[in-house]
Formats: structure tokens, C-alpha cells, sequence
């Protein structure tokens, strides 16, 4: 079991208020990853969780117990830092065996369960040597068997892949997810990467300046982005935002359109404007149009089109897919 | 890679300053090579005369040699297991946040900075002396015979003046290395269950082994050579009781005269000196790798 509650959770660091009542319900077993910008407190709410820092005021619930006066070895949670802070003077073996050296487990049993993990993670040749000894990959996937080993009721992760290389880290998300999906264990993951978000979660929660702005799936977050914070996070490239005249048609103060929901139109029928320039993927084209007063728009193409920077296009917006957000940047929803 | 070019000029430029420095060391040190095989007494000016190892045999085979060596190893020994022992321990407690931290720490550097004669005149008037002194002081209040430290345990009284000199740079150089220890890895021995003691031995002792050894290895550098000390508060005595190999060599020259004697003695130093450092690069040497 592993369902995590927050409660009006506060955090201050002498006058700074960090976390602004935090509310949260985590189900047992799912894959949460919390996102938002650097410094949006999202190290601070995790480590709040972890136990590795004292509430302000609310409650932190594991599994309906409250846990804010239980030290962090209590609370039956594993972390995975971002600098992975292995143990530099034991071996692989001695990293992954050390907690439950601490929790007073007989000799054969933390073997047994050391191999079995090392195994889940092709650690088994590295088990003698020293973290310095092995590549960022395999350091890392030290530290998850770190958390692994003593079946915790929710794994904690704080930027786990940030200081990997771009193949090896879409490699280890998909790792980290299926193992999850394997032990069935709740687990908390910290990033500011969107896309890792996206990909990686079955419920995202959006931090923006220690408030939550929205928690839920990612294709909740995508299609019904409750305010201007979210629909600009969630995405990319970026949502487009649009105000003035053309919001005020459809009765909002702004309206934001997905760069893949602009279609490039026939003369004389939506928004006119110049490409400034065209980037041609292959798979994708993104257009940067200059489209007079409204700004500098994003088109995402599908597959090759054909246009280059100069050329004078329309763009028109899916209505079925418009975004209209109020003066205060909150959703209007129909 | 430097190019060729800078590379000569590199060592153009260099060559006076080392040249310089390898002059220094080099002119000393075949002086005393050459007066250690003279028959050179202050005494007797202008008879010099060339006498081979003579010296050699009569430093190594005066009694108080065996005895000034042993007071030598038993004095480094002592005083680095003190300001380990007691360093590490120290440097854990200067560590934790404080009021006042700042000035505490300036105040646990402090003896490093009293020249050694001020502090073994301090400690031999101020706080041992049998009548005077602190402890003295201290022991007639409890009702106890005050102790002449000079007199009743004159090394154990020289290697308490050592090493609260030499605590200060001990402890400095484990603080420091404490501050560089990794937050998070203590973070993480602490949600692995891990309580203060099993943090201290599993991560923060092999995290010290490091600067563990440069203490030791830069230490017993100094310590071998200890004379202000001595010269100030015993004069090497009672007796031979706490000679050490400086000390002896100092009381050939300038006691005896020996200028011959004095120069094999010192050269006799540089050895043991050598050998000394060559065991302990071996033994703990290996701590400075990587
Ligand atoms: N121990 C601390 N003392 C004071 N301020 C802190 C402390 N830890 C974090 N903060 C502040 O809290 C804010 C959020 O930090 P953090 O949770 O690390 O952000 P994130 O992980 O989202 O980048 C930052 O502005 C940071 O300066
Ligand atoms: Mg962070």
C-alpha cells in the first residue's frame, strides 16, 4: 500500500512562503510527477513528503496516518536524489545493501534480495565495484535498485535523468516507467521537463510559485488546461496565445491555440501574416509566422510543407480546439 | 598542448627561479656533507682535518642516540594520535550550526599562531609549574599532591605542549573536509535508517581518511623536527628523558662543539627522515590515490 494524502500543506523558510497550501490525493500505485519551472518548490514538496524537511503547518497522510512527526526512515519511502548520492566508498553491493544492513535484516536474506535487484537492473557484473568506477546510467540504476531493495511504499525520484545525455534518458524513462508499472509501487517523480511529464505520468500536478495550478492526467492537462499558466506549461512547442479583437469574437481576453491546431488556409480566409522562418524536421514543419498585431504565432505541419521564410500565408485556428481563458487567466468553459 | 614555442619559454622564464632554489637546498647540504667528515671542533679553530665516517661512527654509536630516536617516534606517535583522536571529534563539533560558531572557531585555531618558545614558556610558567601553576593550583584545591611535570613525566609534559599546537591545524584541515561532505549522501543514509553513529562510521570516517592522511603525513614532517620546545622546558632532560634527535644534534654542536659530529647527525636526520616518510607514503599513502 501506498496512498499518499497532503492536507493543506504550508512550507516557509524563515519569511519565504515555499509551499502555498498544497493539496493532494496520491493513489496507490499510480506514477504522479510533479512539474513546473525552476524554483516552483517542487524539490521543496518532495522532500516535504520524504520527511527530509518539517512541514509549516498541515498534514502529510501515508496511507491515513499522519506522518508529519515520523522521522524519514519511518515513513517507509525511498528517494532517488538527483545527484544519486551514492555512497562513494562502497561497492555497488554495499550502496544497494546498506539500508537494510540499517533495518537489522539477517545476512542471507540481504544477499537474496540484492542479487534479485541488481538483477532487475543488469547491475550483476558491477556488484564489487565502486560507484566512481561506473557510467552515469549505471549510477543511476544504482540508486533506483537503492530504492528498489527495500520495498517501499512509494518511490521518490528528484530529477533522476536531468544529468543524463538525451538518448540515454529517454532509455531510463522508459525504464523507470515499466519497472514501476512492474512492482505496482507508488512513486512521486520531480521534474521541470514537460515532455517527461507527459510521457511518463499517469496524473501530472502542475506547480507554478508553490501554489498547485492543476492535477491530473496528461490529456487532461493538454485538452482542458484550467488556467493560462497550464496551457502555456503543458505542450510544445508552446500554445499560442491570441488577445484583442479576435479573442473578444469568441467572449474571452485571450484565446490560446496549439501550434498543431493552426492550419494553414487558402488566400484571403483567416489570419494573414509572413513566415519568418520554417523549420523543416521531416516528420513535423514548425512555422514562425508573423502575424501583424497578434503576435508571433506557432504552426505545427504535419510531414513536409512546402513554404519558406517570406512567404505570405493565412493561418485558421480548429475551433473545436480553442482555448478561451478569462482577464484573469482562468479557463472559460462552456 | 602547449606548443613547442611556449614550452621553451616556459622554461626560459622558470630556469632562474629554479635554478635559484636548487642552489639553496644545494650549497647546505654539501657543506654539511663536507663537515661531516671533518674533525671540526669550535674549540680547536683551523685544526680541521679529514676523518672519513668517523663521525658517522661515533653519532651512531653514543648512547644517547638509541635513546633520542626512541624519544623522537615515541613524541611524533603520540602527539598524532592526539590530534586525531581528539581532531576529529573537534572538527564534528565546530561543524554544527552555533551562535557564535565564527568566534569559536577563531578561538580553536588560535594556538596554531603562538610561535612554539611563547607557548612552552606559557605552559612551563603559567599552567605546569609545581608551585605557580594552574594545575597546580587545581590539585592543592582537590587536596592533592601537585605534580612536577618537568620533573616526574618531563615527555609526557612535552607531548601535551606538542599537540595543543599542533590540534588546531588538525582540526582545521578535518573541518574543512567535513564541510565538502556531500548534504544529500547523509540525506540518504538517513531515509536508509541510518542514526548518527552508523552515518559517522559508514560515511563521514572513510570520507576523512583522506585528510586523515595528509594530517599525518604533513604533521610527522614537523614533529620530527621539535626543538623549541624541549630547549624551553627540559633542555632535553632529566637526563636523556625527553632528547630527541634535533635536540641531540643541537647539544653536539653548540654544547660539545662538535661541528663534525653535529653535521653526521644531522645528515643521519635526513635519513631517518626519509625512511620514515618512505613507510609512510606505503602504508598510508594509498588513501591519496584517485
Ligand atoms: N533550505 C532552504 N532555505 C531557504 N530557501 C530555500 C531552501 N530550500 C529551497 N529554498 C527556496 O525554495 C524555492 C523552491 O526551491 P526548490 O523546491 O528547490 O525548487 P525546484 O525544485 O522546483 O527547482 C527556491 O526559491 C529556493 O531558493
Ligand atoms: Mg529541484
Amino acid at each position: 500500500m501506498g496512498q499518499i494524502t497532503l492536507q493543506s500543506v504550508h512550507k516557509s523558510f524563515g519569511p519565504l512562503n515555499i509551499i502555498k497550501d498544497a493539496n493532494l490525493d496520491i493513489e496507490d500505485g499510480s506514477f504522479v510527477v510533479f512539474v513546473g519551472p525552476s524554483g516552483c518548490g517542487k524539490t521543496t514538496l518532495l522532500r516535504l513528503i520524504a520527511g527530509l524537511e518539517d512541514v509549516t503547518s498541515g498534514q502529510i497522510l501515508i496511507d491515513g496516518r499522519n506522518v508529519v512527526n515520523v522521522p524519514p526512515a519511518k515513513r517507509g519511502l525511498s528517494m532517488v536524489f538527483q545527484s544519486y548520492a551514492l555512497y562513494p566508498h562502497m561497492s555497488v553491493r554495499g550502496n544497494i545493501a546498506f539500508g537494510l544492513k540499517m533495518a537489522g535484516m539477517p545476512r542471507p536474506e540481504i544477499d537474496r534480495k540484492v542479487e534479485a535487484a541488481a538483477a532487475t537492473l543488469n547491475l550483476t557484473s558491477y556488484l564489487d565495484r565502486k560507484p566512481r568506477e561506473l557510467s552515469g546510467g549505471q549510477r543511476q540504476r544504482v540508486a533506483i535498485g537503492r530504492a528498489i531493495v527495500r520495498e517501499p511504499k512509494a518511490f521518490l525520484f528528484d530529477e533522476p535523468l536531468s544529468n543524463l545525455d538525451a538518448a540515454l534518458r529517454v532509455q531510463m524513462r522508459m525504464e523507470v516507467t515499466r519497472l514501476q508499472k512492474q512492482l505496482a509501487t507508488t512513486a512521486i517523480y520531480v521534474t521541470h521537463d514537460q515532455v517527461e511529464a507527459m510521457t511518463m505520468a499517469d496524473r501530472i500536478v502542475v506547480l507554478n510559485a508553490g501554489r498547485v495550478e492543476q492535477y491530473g492526467t496528461p490529456l487532461e492537462l493538454y485538452d482542458r488546461p484550467v488556467n493560462l499558466f497550464v496551457a502555456g506549461f503543458i505542450g510544445s512547442p508552446k500554445m499560442n496565445f491570441v488577445s484583442g479583437l479576435p479573442a473578444s469574437l469568441h467572449g474571452a481576453a485571450t484565446i490560446g491555440i496549439r501550434p498543431e491546431h493552426l492550419r494553414v488556409v487558402g488566400d484571403g480566409e483567416g489570419w494573414p501574416g509572413r513566415v519568418s522562418v520554417a523549420e523543416h524536421l521531416g516528420s513535423d514543419t514548425f512555422l514562425y509566422v508573423d502575424a501583424a498585431e497578434l503576435g508571433l504565432l506557432t504552426v505545427r505541419g504535419l510531414g513536409e510543407v512546402h513554404l519558406k521564410g517570406g512567404d505570405r500565408v493565412w493561418l485558421s485556428p480548429d475551433p473545436a480546439r480553442l482555448h478561451r481563458f478569462d482577464k484573469e487567466g482562468v479557463a472559460i468553459r462552456p | 598542448m602547449a606548443t613547442q614555442q611556449t614550452q621553451g619559454l616556459a622554461r626560459g622564464l622558470l630556469s632562474p627561479a629554479v635554478g635559484l632554489l636548487f642552489v639553496w637546498m644545494i650549497v647546505p647540504l654539501a657543506m654539511t656533507i663536507y663537515f661531516s667528515t671533518l674533525r671540526y671542533s669550535l674549540l680547536d679553530p683551523g685544526a680541521e682535518t679529514f676523518i672519513g665516517l668517523d663521525n658517522f661512527r661515533y653519532f651512531l654509536t653514543d648512547p644517547a642516540f638509541l635513546a633520542s630516536l626512541l624519544n623522537t617516534l615515541v613524541l611524533v606517535g603520540a602527539v598524532l594520535a592526539i590530534t586525531i583522536v581528539l581532531g576529529v571529534p573537534l572538527a564534528l563539533l565546530l561543524d554544527q550550526p552555533m551562535i557564535g560558531r565564527n568566534i569559536v572557531r577563531l578561538m580553536v585555531i588560535a594556538p596554531f599562531f603562538v610561535m612554539p618558545t611563547v607557548s612552552a614558556l606559557v605552559w612551563k610558567n603559567l599552567l605546569l609549574h609545581p608551585v605557580s601553576g594552574l594545575l597546580a593550583w587545581l590539585s592543592t584545591l582537590v587536596g592533592v599532591t601537585p605534580i612536577d611535570w618537568f620533573n616526574d613525566a618531563p615527555m609526557l609534559a612535552v607531548i601535551l605542549i606538542v599537540a595543543w599546537q599542533w590540534l588546531p591545524f588538525a582540526t582545521l584541515i578535518l573541518l574543512t573536509a567535513l564541510q565538502s561532505q556531500d548534504e544529500e549522501q547523509k540525506e540518504a543514509a538517513e531515509m536508509d535508517g541510518a542514526g548518527a553513529f552508523s552515518t559517522f562510521f559508514h560515511l563521514t570516517l572513510p570520507h576523512l581518511a583522506r585528510p586523515i592522511t595528509v594530517v599525518i603525513l604533513i604533521e610527522t614532517i614537523f614533529l620530527l623536527t621539535v626543538f623549541a620546545e624541549i630547549f624551553v622546558t627540559t633542555g632535553g632532560g632529566p637526563g636523556l628523558q625527553t632528547t630527541n634527535i634535533a635536540f641531540m644534534i643541537y647539544s653536539q654542536a653548540l654544547i660539545q662543539y662538535d661541528v663534525g659530529s653535529a653535521s653526521a647527525g644531522g645528515l643521519v636526520a635526513v635519513v631517518i627522515a626519509n625512511i620514515l616518510a618512505f613507510f609512510l607514503v606505503r602504508i598510508v599513502g594509498r588513501n591519496l590515490e584517485t
